[in-house]
């Protein structure tokens, strides 16, 4: 635990407009609908920055391809690659040659622009659509430290992004996730963090210790997980800015696991096992007082609250097989909600409220998929030998989640709530059980 | 000897039995790296295997672990005994109630074809099943205590179902002497 105060403390990123007597936004023409689906990617282009002084010529290249990665990204997006432009931005403030642009078929251009005074850095960008030859909303500047560049480059691409497609960004958020390494049948697992993108990789815990499935609380402050240093599983609470670990909730003979914060960050709900029975319980972080909210001799785990804090979505295997329930976040009666082929594990609620999402077991295969919160119109994202652990992005729009090829390594991948745009998160060596942070501030 | 260090002897002797018995060393290397009671990754080297003892011995924990068989295996989501798993743990319980200074670890374990924390779950079920029958054959409940590691520590990971048939399984643990 000794890298802890390493952990990046929290740096204030300033936001303000730029030109804020530019023109008011108009009917934006420049529209992806992405509830749709989106078949054709919106062909971008995102020039090198324009550096506005000596020390901001080393980001030039960097910020703009850390934007066009994170739009990409997406899948919603396809680049026009620098070598195909015809048109140079050497000056963020002059005007802007759309024929240029529309002659190699760019929809929208991103043009931004970078300084570095000591340690301080300011990035400012522009959103074009070039079709109408608009500016697409105003003008935005960025100030922080040149360390937290690729932040300020997710900034920009939570900003373009929104101003596109109408909704909330996830570039500048983070994940935590559990590291792993040596031999299957005795694998050294660790607690690490990094940024969506699989970039700035922290190690939280030394390897020493079994630790599985953390979450991460609603602010990003902290980091709830499982860990197996006093011999069998308890829940530990990790504060990330002091990297303070507190065990939490362990009850005499019980073993505990599988927390999950509460939307307000005050309190957990949480699996303990006794007695060969398994059952949720929910304890204040302020008081440490706990509350027992199911009863029943099966398995109750996997709790997730919905993001209103009235319910709690949670796995039982009560009718003979794991399924899906719903029940209301004091406990009391629950309401099953799964009832396809297969077992259901894992229900983790949206951030938005609409869906949740699921690992499904059926046939020999394992899926990713959401359901409305009623249980109906179940969709499968995902099919492989193993998935499981889904976690939300920020804007409830993509899923990342565990993925171990038959006889391979675990590592981590998203998927887009449409079933599209299945890809890899990188990691240095196997990785499993991700959990996606908010949005930083 | 206090009661520390003859724990370490014999978790040392039981690691380095492990060796000669490729299936009981993921469990040991288990309890080794999740450090067990804060002796993780401080036995291994330098300790005799003498009190491991010759399996031919009945009251060697050699006898215990390869001959009687420290571990009895489940069916997919089930902690419910097979009647070879009764005979073992049957044969379990005489050799521990003949054997009273030792105390008893049951792990639990599943496969790796389920989600993460219901397997956790899931091997408390199957370690309590085990605990509550070796009760019933007269192992005091005071010497025993369970640990699940869900699918964390698979015997052998080949999956394939030969794999997943012996990882789910409960492991009956010596751990330790009673008194020092």
């Amino acid at each position: 635990m000794r890298r802890f105060s390493q952990i990046l403390p929290l740096i204030a990123l300033t936001l303000a407009t730029v030109f804020a007597g530019f023109a008011p936004v108009q009917a934006q023409p420049l529209r992806l609908q992405i509830t749709e689906g989106v078949i054709d990617p919106m062909p971008i282009a995102v020039p090198a920055f324009v550096a506005e002084d000596n020390g901001g010529t080393r980001y030039t290249d960097g910020l703009a391809r850390v934007v066009a990665a994170n739009l990409t990204g997406t899948g919603l997006f396809r680049e026009v690659p620098p070598q195909a432009h015809i048109a140079r931005i050497t000056s963020f403030d002059a005007g802007i040659g759309f024929a240029d642009w529309r002659a190699i078929n760019v929809q929208a251009l991103i043009t931004g622009a970078v300084s570095v005074s000591g340690n301080r850095m300011n990035v400012k960008f522009r959103v074009y659509d070039v079709v109408s030859g608009q500016q697409l909303g105003q003008g935005l500047q960025f100030a922080g430290t040149v360390n937290d560049w690729r932040r300020m480059a997710h900034k920009v691409s939570d900003a373009v992004y929104t101003r596109i497609t109408g909704e909330d960004g996830y570039f500048d958020s983070r994940v935590v996730f559990v590291a792993e390494s040596g031999p299957r049948d005795n694998r050294a697992k660790r607690l690490a963090i990094m940024d969506q993108d699989g970039e700035n990789v922290e190690y939280l815990t030394d390897g020493r210790t079994l630790v599985i499935a953390p979450r991460m609380s609603p602010t990003g402050d902290r980091v709830v997980y499982t860990s197996y240093e006093s011999g069998s599983p308890r829940i530990v609470l990790l504060n990330l800015a002091s990297g303070q670990r507190q065990m939490v909730g362990d009850q005499p003979g019980a073993m505990t696991f599988s927390p999950r914060f509460a939307p307000d960050g005050q309190s957990l709900v949480y699996s303990l096992a006794r007695g060969g029975n398994t059952d949720l319980y929910r304890m204040d972080l302020r008081g440490g007082q706990q509350q027992q909210l199911t009863n029943s001799p099966a398995i109750a785990t996997a709790p997730s609250f919905s993001p209103d804090g009235r319910f709690i979505a949670f796995e039982s295997d009560r009718s003979g097989t794991s399924q899906i329930y719903v029940m209301p976040a004091t406990g009391g009666e629950a309401r099953r909600i799964s009832f396809g082929q297969g077992r259901y594990s894992t229900p983790v609620w949206s951030p938005r409220g609409d869906l949740i999402a699921f690992t499904k077991s059926n046939a020999g295969r394992f899926h990713i998929g959401v359901m409305r919160t009623d249980g109906s119109e179940e969709r499968l994202l995902t099919a492989s030998f193993l998935d499981e652990g889904p976690t939300w992005a920020p804007n409830g729009r993509v899923v990342m989640f565990t993925r171990e090829a038959q006889g391979g390594d675990p590592s981590l991948f998203s998927v887009d709530i449409t079933g599209r745009n299945l890809r890899r998160v990188p990691t240095q060596g196997p990785a499993s059980d991700p959990a996606w942070g908010p949005l930083r501030p | 000897m206090n009661l520390t260090t003859k724990s370490l002897l014999l978790l040392g002797a039981l690691a380095l039995a492990a060796c000669n018995n490729p299936r009981a060393g993921g469990t040991f290397g288990g309890g080794g790296a999740d450090g067990f009671g804060g002796t993780g990754g401080g036995y291994g080297t330098g300790i005799s295997t003498g009190e491991l003892g010759d399996p031919n011995d009945p009251r060697s924990i050699a006898h215990f672990n390869q001959r009687i068989g420290d571990r009895v295996f489940f069916t997919v989501d089930s902690s419910s005994l097979t009647p070879e798993g009764r005979e073992t743990l049957n044969a379990q319980a005489r050799w521990l109630n003949a054997n009273p200074q030792y105390a008893i670890v049951v792990e639990g374990h599943a496969d790796e074809r389920g989600t993460r924390e219901y397997n956790v779950a899931l091997g408390e079920r199957r370690a309590n099943a085990v605990l509550q029958y070796l009760v019933s054959q007269g192992v005091s409940a005071g010497r025993m205590r369970t640990v699940s590691y869900g699918k964390e520590r698979p015997v052998e990971a080949c999956a394939a179902q030969r794999c997943w048939d012996i990882n789910r399984r409960s492991v009956t643990v010596i751990s330790g002497g009673l008194t020092g």
